[in-house]
């Protein structure tokens, strides 16, 4: 097929981006045209990539659509392309986007337009970062989203705002810069960047360690991994509703994508040395993170803490290397985009209402808002991970993973799973259960028809992965076998040239 | 006498600047007319530069004077920001009325001076070149007499930039001594690591050299003769005459000093650490603006110079790209900062911008694209500049350098990340006037899209570059 597809679903979102500048903002009229040419971009979008979706190949485990042009002449090129694995995260992001552009359109009060421009450039810029095959434009990407981020949080953002923008800011610059050197002295070592090529030769072993280390540091501030997880309930909390929902449901994504592309792909000695210290964190972040959870007064950090202890199931399935761990991760990726999305919706709805995050300023909403109540609590139980919703599918497929590695792991990471039932079942009963407290909250009415929207499509995705996950795990599957295949042939090919 | 044709531009420029000074002398009041024709010499110079043949390196005057693709590339660069300094600080000269006809004479004549510290190939022609450049710098940091903040930086200027210039000179006449040659080829042939004596006169130059592209430890002018002096002349210091001290280390490292590469490669490597660290960390605290582009400039001199401590043609091709991408930013942020103006008052404090979104939502978004360009975030120019640098600095396995440069990377993005917090996140103040001279808008629009879409045609300005080499 010599149609574009993957560069036409990077950049249409950043010409829709350019054609909403372009139109002048004098009226109300003007800003009516905004949303629609908002909407229909990203809509456009998501049409596009599940057209991607239907004709992918999943008996194939080569990357696919692969675009190669010729970028930085002798050095780099723009090379795209996917596989089983990055193109559910495409799908992702294309889901995802349109729900905000409608939150957006919904909820905020000013300045719609530019937060609609740059939601969109946002978009192209997460896109980006799960098509490219080359790690000098997935540093572009990866990076290049730190700026929009960085304007969502600190033009709408709350309160704080302006701490939380810059705490989110450097923190992952930080951990970035040393993955730039990284990219680098990959570039030196092996004369290319082209992550392909990458795949196949080997790096040296002396090397891998310290590039490793490199990449984790991005990765692990990016995730967020226990310790460096602080910046993520500052940002999350000042965050407007849809910066939230971006932030949880693909930022963190692109984390957990990129341990599985260049951790396991490029160094997998490494890797396999650093696999104690992966478990270590996350099995921290797992419980030190739920029972911070449990304590939290303010919903929207109940919800941040809670994504850094699914954050931590998904590195526990990654670095076991298996089969239904791998996939079990990917899977809770999946899943974890959508219901944290879906739960940061749910907070901001009753917060544009009552302007209150706060936990003990709610109780009895049931009687109030029954339909909002019923939507809440379909997301609380897929938080949890009750079977039948994708959150379980994820959880339990990363313990059956864990259990062939490391009984000790699978069995402290079980607790993670009790706590999140604790903490996610408390806040339901605090918000939604229990009388009416305050008089006040009487005013809040409950869903229109656009929110109704937007939570039943994500309550229904969540759903149906709950019982039928079997579209995503065909489509990841091949890709899976490969890489854990070229993982373990490589490890024996390190091991054989330490011997000799 | 063939040579002439090669040193046409010069002399063009050196012929115009007598003839507007005669022109000046007769007409009363003819500022406009001579910062109009200062500007189209300034372009006609740069047009009369391409009519020479640039792919072959040509030593004329006893080889003291070199015409090569480098000398060419830099002296174009000079010109052309030269042309578009003239045209932005043209509203502000008259505004803040120090429109004389000495202002652009004084401007030519140190475009001059730099043009021929790029072309020279020995001692006593580099020195004569930065004389003329230094002189001229100096009547314009005081130029706006009436301030006292301007005098300040002048006399400030004249003080510290004499001195080093008089190390420099002590430099040169060391190495003359020692290696009994001013030429750089002659310098090259018989310097060497057992006579302490040139080694101390090549410390002497380096330490002149220092001063001129203001990095640590010789960078305290900068702050005070930014701020103090008229923003025309700070934007002028800011950017031309960057490019011919740059040039200029370049030429002195890897022509007569390239033999004794691991005498001079620990000092590069010592200052380049302490401008980016000075310049991330001073930066912090500073609320003139002018003031903080000064502390921003040291510290990107910090990064130009870790390309030329590598030691070889990537490593100086890496500094050049640097140097233009920064320089283009540098014109677009000093753009800004004149049109931070109502009823003719300027205003240099970073508390002026609040809110500019609200009010101007072009001149913000411009400042937003530089300033995180400054700080290089992809997919921005300025990250690509950094990248170039440090694909240079571990190439030759410098890793020390290239962490501590990165991490101040993050360092200083905080303070660009301060102005954008306080353009965006502020509340806004009164507006800024709106009517701006058309080369005003044209240098911002310009420079901001550069920087913006360089992206999409990296390869460009690699291919410019690419052709230099000095070793």
């Amino acid at each position: 097929m010599n149609f574009p597809i993957l560069s036409s679903i990077i950049f249409i979102p950043l010409l829709g981006s350019i054609f909403i500048i372009l139109i002048k903002n004098s009226s109300d009229k003007s800003l009516n045209n905004v949303k629609y040419v908002a909407i229909f971009t990203s809509f456009a979008n998501l049409i596009i990539s599940l057209f991607l979706w239907f004709s992918f190949d999943t008996s194939s485990a080569e990357f696919q659509f692969v675009e190669n042009k010729q970028w930085v002449k002798g050095y780099f090129n723009f090379k795209i392309g996917v596989d089983g694995i990055s193109i559910l995260f495409i799908l992702l992001t294309t889901f995802i986007t349109p729900l905000c552009v409608l939150s957006v359109i919904n909820s905020v009060k000013f300045r719609v337009k530019e937060f609609l421009v740059i939601l969109l450039v946002l978009e192209t810029l997460m896109i980006g970062v799960f098509c490219s095959l080359d790690l000098v434009i997935f540093y572009l990407f990866f990076e290049g989203g730190l700026i929009p981020m960085f304007l969502i949080i600190g033009i709408w953002g709350g309160s704080r705002r302006v701490y939380s923008a810059f705490k989110f800011f450097l923190f992952t610059l930080l951990g970035s810069v040393l993955m730039l050197i990284a990219v680098i002295s990959i570039y030196w070592i092996a004369g290319s960047t082209d992550i392909v090529h990458l795949l196949e030769i080997k790096i040296p072993k002396d090397y891998q360690y310290l590039l490793w280390l490199a990449f984790f540091s991005s990765f692990a501030v990016k995730l967020p991994m226990w310790p460096v997880h602080t910046w993520l309930p500052d940002a999350h909390v000042e965050a407007p509703t849809a910066g939230s929902v971006i932030l949880a449901a693909i930022l963190l994504k692109m984390a957990g994508y990129g341990f599985i592309r260049f951790s396991l792909g490029l160094f997998p000695v490494a890797s396999d040395f650093f696999t104690p210290l992966i478990f270590l964190l996350s099995i921290i972040a797992i419980i030190y993170t739920s029972l911070v959870a449990l304590m939290q007064e303010d919903m929207k950090k109940l919800i941040a803490y809670s994504s850094v202890a699914h954050m931590g199931f998904v590195t526990i399935g990654i670095f076991t290397l298996t089969k239904q761990g791998l996939e079990g991760s990917i899977i809770q990726m999946i899943s974890h985009g959508l219901i944290s999305a879906s739960l940061f919706l749910c907070v901001g709805i009753i917060y544009d209402r009552f302007n209150s995050r706060l936990i003990s300023s709610y109780g009895g909403l049931v009687n109030i808002v029954p339909k909002y109540a019923l939507i809440f609590m379909i997301f609380t139980l897929a938080a949890l991970g009750l079977p039948g919703t994708s959150g379980f599918v994820g959880e339990i497929l990363i313990l059956i993973g864990a259990f062939q590695k490391s009984v000790l792991v699978a069995v402290l990471a079980s607790f993670g799973v009790i706590l999140a039932a604790a903490y996610m079942l408390w806040l339901y009963k605090r918000v939604i259960f229990g009388k009416i407290k305050n008089k006040e909250l009487k005013k809040i009415y409950d869903l229109n028809k656009t929110e109704i929207f937007i939570l039943s499509s994500l309550a229904f995705l969540t759903i149906l992965f709950g019982f039928y996950p079997e579209p995503l795990l065909r489509t990841v599957d091949t890709s899976i076998t490969e890489l854990i295949k070229n993982y373990e042939i490589n490890l024996a090919y390190y091991l054989t040239q330490s011997v000799n | 006498m063939n040579y002439i044709n090669f040193i046409v531009p010069e002399l063009f420029l050196a012929i115009s600047i007598m003839i507007l000074l005669i022109v000046g002398v007769f007409y009363k009041n003819s500022f406009n007319l001579i910062y109009k024709i200062s500007s189209i010499v300034l372009l006609g110079t740069f047009i009369l530069l391409f009519t020479l043949k640039i792919d072959d390196s040509f030593h004329l005057f006893n080889n003291s004077y070199i015409i090569d693709y480098f000398s060419s590339f830099m002296k174009s660069l000079t010109l052309l920001f030269c042309i578009f300094v003239m045209l932005v600080s043209s509203d502000y000269i008259k505004i803040i009325g120090i429109n004389k006809i000495e202002y652009p004479i004084l401007i030519l004549s140190a475009t001059l001076g730099m043009m021929i510290m790029i072309s020279s190939y020995d001692l006593i022609l580099f020195y004569m070149g930065l004389e003329l450049q230094s002189l001229s710098l100096y009547v314009l940091a005081s130029f706006n007499r009436d301030s006292y903040k301007s005098a300040e930086a002048g006399l400030k200027y004249f003080v510290l930039s004499a001195l080093s210039s008089g190390l420099l000179l002590y430099g040169c006449s060391l190495i003359y001594g020692f290696v009994g040659s001013t030429n750089f080829d002659l310098i090259a042939q018989n310097i060497n690591h057992e006579s302490i004596g040139s080694i101390f006169g090549v410390v002497f130059v380096l330490v002149g050299l220092a001063f001129k592209v203001s990095a640590v430890p010789f960078h305290m002018w900068a702050p005070d003769v930014y701020e103090g002096s008229p923003t025309s002349v700070t934007t002028f210091f800011a950017i031309v005459p960057k490019v011919a001290a740059l040039a200029v280390f370049i030429r002195f490292l890897y022509v007569p000093f390239i033999n004794i590469l691991d005498q001079w490669q620990m000092i590069i490597i010592f200052i380049s650490l302490a401008s980016m660290i000075l310049g991330a960390v001073a930066a912090i605290g500073q609320n003139n603006i002018k003031r903080l582009m000064a502390y921003s400039s040291i510290g990107h001199m910090g990064y130009a110079l870790a390309g030329l401590a590598v030691g070889n043609n990537n490593g100086i091709q890496s500094t050049v790209i640097y140097l233009s991408i920064y320089l283009i930013m540098n014109l677009g942020v000093f753009s800004c900062i004149f049109m931070m103006r109502r009823k003719n008052i300027f205003y240099e404090d970073i508390k002026d911008l609040s809110g500019l979104s609200k009010n101007h939502p072009i001149i913000s978004f411009s400042l937003l694209v530089l300033l995180f360009s400054l700080a290089g975030i992809p997919p921005l120019a300025g990250f690509f500049a950094k990248f170039y640098v440090f694909m240079a600095v571990i190439n030759a396995e410098m890793y020390t350098l290239a962490i501590v440069g990165l991490i101040t990377t993050v360092i200083s993005a905080f303070y660009y990340l301060r102005i954008i917090k306080t353009i965006y996140f502020d509340e806004p103040k009164e507006l800024f006037e709106l009517s701006h001279n058309f080369g005003l808008k044209i240098s911002l629009a310009l420079s901001t899209l550069l920087i913006l879409i360089y992206f999409i045609f990296p390869s460009i300005l690699i291919d410019l570059v690419s052709m230099i080499k000095v070793i």
